[in-house]
């Protein structure tokens, strides 16, 4: 049986890996290689490196972490933050990364998800979506830019109607962020997972607000989700990886022990 | 019915490795895999290469990919390695979109007209997985039930292993290692000297070094000294028969 997968996920800043509240006010929590090596040693099942540095400001930055990661890692990882074009997807792959994650840019323009797909396959191809519990419209929304507070706004589309459109276009995955819960760590949105989970053929990922055991087990039994996503609770040492899957085993999910 | 075993009891590795240079993207992550079990003067014996002479005189060669079989059978077209490849004698590791290529066609038509023509070695077909509902690809880490072939010697039934796939070849006399998601499928295929995994041993962590450790050890003699026969043994299906 497939087995459900724990991802932490590492900001990446100049070289180091940072975590914010909110996305904001990012403290270094270390260095990328070590620490990596260390959730993988733990019984990560995959890994996510989202390159804050890359999508805020368009600059020519060292994408030379991403081979030292494949160099030293013996499991998938997914690269994302700044990917706008076929050829800045092409780099990061060749550099070893097994995957690519697209946000902000699938949204300016969603023929680009078609255009990554026909070139790399759909496998490689992950969409990552900032929602939001809109209440005056009693709907969830999406949301563009939130890697820079500044540059951050309101898109048109409904959570559920982008959702559609990226396995229309030929991603191979979801990363459903919930934004009002993320650093908060009060639980994974169970009503909205649920909701695109039911609409969503792809492989799901679950992101925000994990901060208890409770919490994954949850998002699993409840909300059926493929992965789950976390970050502060496995940097902060509030979680360890192998306790959760563990404790996850115990109750009866597929995990990889 | 007697079964002649295949053992690899060496500790180190012997010979030229050569990785096809199939111009597809996870060709650095297999070259790491690989070097993480060497030491630096093996090293030197690990090559990217879609050199024939180079190839032909390779102790271990193989093949990589990830993408669509159209994109990746153009690639060895243009570079001549069609020839080539089926005529290879020392053992030969399909890696994913490389299992895949080793069979006869691909439905796999990634934007094409007609399904694809492949290598033509494992008479067998890949197509859509059967996934009865379930997410596709099919993404992550899935048990396996292996067989007693050589590239799992070590391997127990029940180990995970990474897969990221939607197409796949069907259970068949060449199954080696079966897997489940919606359907029972081929997780590895074999025929002599040719194997190929539909997961991801570069990727699965110590279960995949230890595979590609095994497959390290394979040298030119490992599937010439055996009868078509014995390999043929170590199938599951030949094994539930026994």
């Amino acid at each position: 049986m497939l087995a459900k997968r724990i991802v932490p996920c590492l900001d990446v800043k100049e070289g180091k890996v940072v975590k914010g509240v909110q996305f904001r006010n990012h403290e270094i929590v270390g260095d990328i290689v070590p620490l990596a090596k260390r959730y993988a040693e733990e019984g990560a099942d995959e890994l996510v490196f989202y390159d804050i540095t890359a999508s805020a400001h368009d600059r020519v930055i060292d994408k030379s972490w991403i081979s030292r990661v494949a160099e030293q890692i013996d499991i998938p990882f997914c690269v994302a933050g700044g990917i706008k074009t076929i050829e800045q997807a092409r780099e990061k792959l060749a550099f070893g990364a097994d995957k690519i994650s697209i946000n902000s840019p699938a949204l300016t323009d969603p023929s680009l998800i078609a255009r990554l797909q026909d070139e790399f396959g759909r496998q490689c191809i992950v969409i990552g979506i900032d929602s939001y519990f809109d209440a005056s419209r009693d709907s969830y929304l999406v949301k563009q830019f939130t890697g820079d507070e500044t540059a951050t706004k309101d898109t048109q589309w409904f959570t559920q109607d982008w959702v559609e459109e990226v396995q229309k276009q030929g991603c191979g995955e979801i990363v459903l962020n919930v934004m009002n819960q993320d650093g908060v760590r009060q639980g994974y949105d169970i009503k909205q997972l649920s909701m695109i989970r039911a609409i969503c053929d792809v492989p799901l990922i679950a992101s925000g607000g994990a901060g208890t055991l409770e919490h994954f087990k949850a998002v699993f039994t409840e909300a059926n989700v493929d992965a789950a996503l976390a970050a502060s609770v496995f940097h902060k040492g509030i979680i360890g990886i192998r306790d959760l899957k563990r404790y996850l085993k115990n109750n009866n999910i597929a995990i990889r022990v | 019915m007697s079964k002649q075993k295949i053992t690899l009891n060496q500790t180190n590795i012997i010979g030229n490795t050569v990785i096809i240079d199939t111009g597809c993207a996870n060709l650095s992550s297999v070259r790491y895999a690989f070097e993480r079990l060497m030491t630096d003067i093996e090293r030197e014996s690990l090559f990217i290469s879609d050199d024939v002479e180079m190839i032909k005189a390779a102790e271990r060669v193989v093949l990589p990919g990830v993408g669509t079989a159209a994109a990746a059978m153009s690639a060895l077209k243009n570079k001549g390695l069609v020839q080539l490849i089926p005529e290879l004698t020392q053992p030969v590791l399909g890696v994913c979109l490389g299992m895949q290529m080793l069979t006869r066609v691909s439905k796999e038509r990634g934007g094409q007209s007609d399904d694809c023509p492949c290598l033509n070695i494992i008479a067998t077909d890949i197509e859509q997985l059967n996934s009865q509902g379930l997410p596709l690809p099919h993404m992550g880490w899935n048990q396996i039930t292996p067989s007693s072939h050589p590239i799992f010697a070590g391997i127990s039934a029940g180990s995970y292993v990474y897969f990221v796939h939607s197409y796949r070849a069907p259970i068949s006399e060449y199954t080696i290692a079966t897997a489940q998601h919606g359907e029972n499928f081929s997780a590895a295929i074999a025929k002599d000297n040719f194997i190929g995994v539909q997961f991801h041993p570069e990727k699965s962590s110590e279960v995949g070094a230890k595979m590609l450790q095994n497959f390290l050890y394979m040298n030119k003699d490992t599937f010439v000294q055996s009868s078509t026969k014995s390999l043929a043994s170590s199938n599951l299906l030949n094994e539930a028969q026994l």
